[in-house]
């Protein structure tokens, strides 16, 4: 090991002693600073691993949906329009979606009706989301009873429970068939929510919504890439959100930091005076102290950054759902991949790091340069 | 040999509470002997000691070490000769509390960048020639006074420098423990280091290891 090194593994070890000497500050230092880094880490992650998601789930949707517009709100699409479009060139397929929203009284949550474009249950059967099965305890064949939009009982049996990994989508939604849906909510033969599209050339996805929007004018055609912009804003906005509120907790602990740091106490001021007389460079002092910051702080965000990652892919971010999820009764129990940017890591290092580290300096430097001879007055 | 020409220093200069600790001493510090600063509280004696190891500068006048002028030297130069040429025993000790007696004593040396294991070599041949190597993993602030000034002087050897420096080293000692203390300056003297101590203490001052004392009265010598 060359002198240099050697003597750094010294300012090391010594500096590992200075911390271990003052245990109880730089224990009370290094729990709010991982607690800072664990926050805003979790954050993150968080709303990264949601726009992934919601990217993932939406890869599978398709290019365009049709909506119908009737003074300025959302209709019903007749089959006319269905026909019509399925006829438009580099349209591959078109098909009338039955959705609908269904306010339970009892939960006091908000479920979505569907009937699937495909495999649909049997008339009086249903399919129910995981959490949906979960909350009222369904299993295979129990009856639970909905109200018909003109209040009738409407009872539905279940004929299976969607699997648990489409949560995040399924966490509401009951399947039934056509049949019943349009019984449920009074919605005639021939007329449909929306309809879906799917075009043949992904480039012509713009070209083929911009027919749509020509030859039926009372629509309003919606593109996938649109609905993930939108999705991302949200995320952003909500990330923003949870940000913004976190800034005064950010800034609280930048005070405390700098404070902790900045600040040299007495006994301190006396160390640097010693280790200069008897031969300390100030850049061996500087270092020492760099070294410290270095150590705290990197350690910190090491610790916070692990937990926020655990926080998120091992509890599904719990002490965030709420805000940067939605606004549900019923969430969505899912697991979430926590997706670690680069950047994004940088950028938290930088912002929590090279402060401290730097704060850590400026008074020692203001210390170690001056003259050692106040140690002898002590 | 270390020389001292018409060196003068003052605190606060400029300002109300300006103060001159020492005006115009000229002194010559003989090579391998002992010497002790004498004088009152307030004497300069302390800011003289300083003045020779190169913890501070003079506000005029030459210092000089074996023929070279140090007192317009770099900070950077000054460490080093702190670091190789002049071991410290402060009046306090100025032990760094919370690391072991053998942590101390090597703290100089860290800058040197030898391996670990040099410096405990070094840091315990220091502690057994005074008497010490058994609380050598013992934590500075659980040792007596005599005790903690051998592990002072240990610190202020560990880089075998040149000149030892001491400030009031019997001023928290008892008669016994000063004896002690003239002995290891005896040892010292043997082994060829000079010695500059300050002191008010008459058994410093009278006894037989000291080659030469020096008064000193109001910054200026007696």
């Amino acid at each position: 090991m060359t002198p240099w090194l050697q003597r750094q593994r010294h300012l090391i070890d010594f500096t590992v002693e200075a911390l271990a000497r003052r245990k109880g500050r730089n224990l009370a230092l290094l729990v709010v600073y991982a607690l800072m880094v664990f926050v805003l880490a979790s954050v993150l992650l968080f709303s990264q691993a949601l726009r992934r998601e919601a990217a993932l789930l939406l890869a599978q949707a398709p290019e365009i949906t049709v909506q119908r517009l009737v003074a300025g709100r959302m209709d019903l699409v007749p089959a006319a329009h269905l026909e019509r479009l399925a006829g438009l060139r580099g349209v591959a397929s078109a098909q009338g979606r039955l959705w609908g929203y269904y306010y339970d009284p009892a939960t006091q949550a908000n479920y979505t009706l569907m009937v699937p474009l495909t495999d649909p249950p049997p008339p009086g059967t249903m399919q129910v989301g995981p959490t949906l099965a979960r909350f009222w305890r369904l299993g295979v064949g129990d009856v639970l009873s909905l109200r018909t939009h003109d209040g009738r009982a409407f009872p539905l049996s279940v004929q299976g429970i969607l699997p648990t990994d489409s949560a995040l989508v399924a966490a509401d939604l009951v399947l039934i068939a056509e049949a019943d849906f349009r019984a449920f909510f009074g919605i005639p033969a021939g007329l449909y929510t929306d309809l879906v599209l799917k075009v043949r050339n992904p480039r012509e996805v713009a070209k083929v919504a911009q027919k749509v929007q020509r030859d039926l004018p009372d629509t309003r055609p919606i593109i996938r890439e649109e609905i993930l912009r939108t999705y991302a804003a949200l995320f952003d906005w909500r990330e923003g959100m949870v940000m913004v509120l976190l800034s005064g907790a950010v800034l609280a602990f930048m005070i405390l930091a700098w404070d902790k740091a900045s600040g040299l106490s007495a006994e301190e001021r006396r160390e640097i005076g010693v280790l200069k007389a008897i031969g300390w460079e100030t850049s061996d002092i500087l270092a020492m102290k760099l070294w410290e910051g270095l150590l705290v702080s990197v350690f910190a965000f090491l610790l916070g950054y692990l937990a926020a990652y655990v926080h998120v892919a091992a509890f599904s971010a719990s002490l965030f759902v709420p805000v940067l999820k939605g606004w549900s009764v019923l969430y969505p129990d899912f697991a979430l991949t926590p997706q670690v940017d680069p950047f994004q890591v940088f950028t938290l290092f930088f912002l929590t790091v090279f402060p401290y580290a730097l704060a850590t300096l400026v008074p020692v430097w203001r210390s170690a340069v001056a003259d050692p001879d106040a140690v002898m007055r002590q | 040999m270390i020389e001292l020409m018409d060196v003068r220093k003052a605190f606060n200069q400029g300002r109300h509470n300006e103060l001159w600790a020492v005006r115009g001493v000229s002194l010559q510090v003989p090579a391998q002997q002992v010497t002790v600063l004498r004088g009152p509280s307030g004497s300069g004696k302390t800011t003289l000691l300083t003045l020779v190891g190169c913890l501070a500068r003079p506000t005029s006048g030459r210092v000089r070490l074996h023929g070279r002028d140090v007192s317009g030297m770099t900070e950077r130069f000054l460490t080093g000769l702190r670091r190789q040429t002049f071991g410290f025993v402060f009046q306090q000790f100025n032990l760094v509390r919370g690391l072991t007696v053998e942590q101390n004593v090597m703290l100089p040396a860290y800058p040197l960048g030898l391996t670990r294991r040099d410096l405990r070599r070094r840091a315990h041949g220091l502690l057994e020639s005074l008497d010490l190597a058994e609380h050598a993993q013992a934590r500075v602030e659980w040792l007596s006074g005599g005790q903690a000034q051998r592990a002072a002087i240990a610190r202020a050897l560990v880089n075998d420098p040149d000149v030892i420096l001491a400030d009031e080293p019997t001023a928290n000692l008892d008669t016994e423990l000063s004896r002690r203390f003239l002995d290891i300056v005896r040892d010292l003297k043997a082994q060829g280091k000079t010695l500059l101590m300050t002191s008010h203490d008459p058994l410093i001052c009278q006894a037989p290891e000291v080659d030469l004392v020096v008064g000193l009265r109001d910054g200026q010598l007696d």
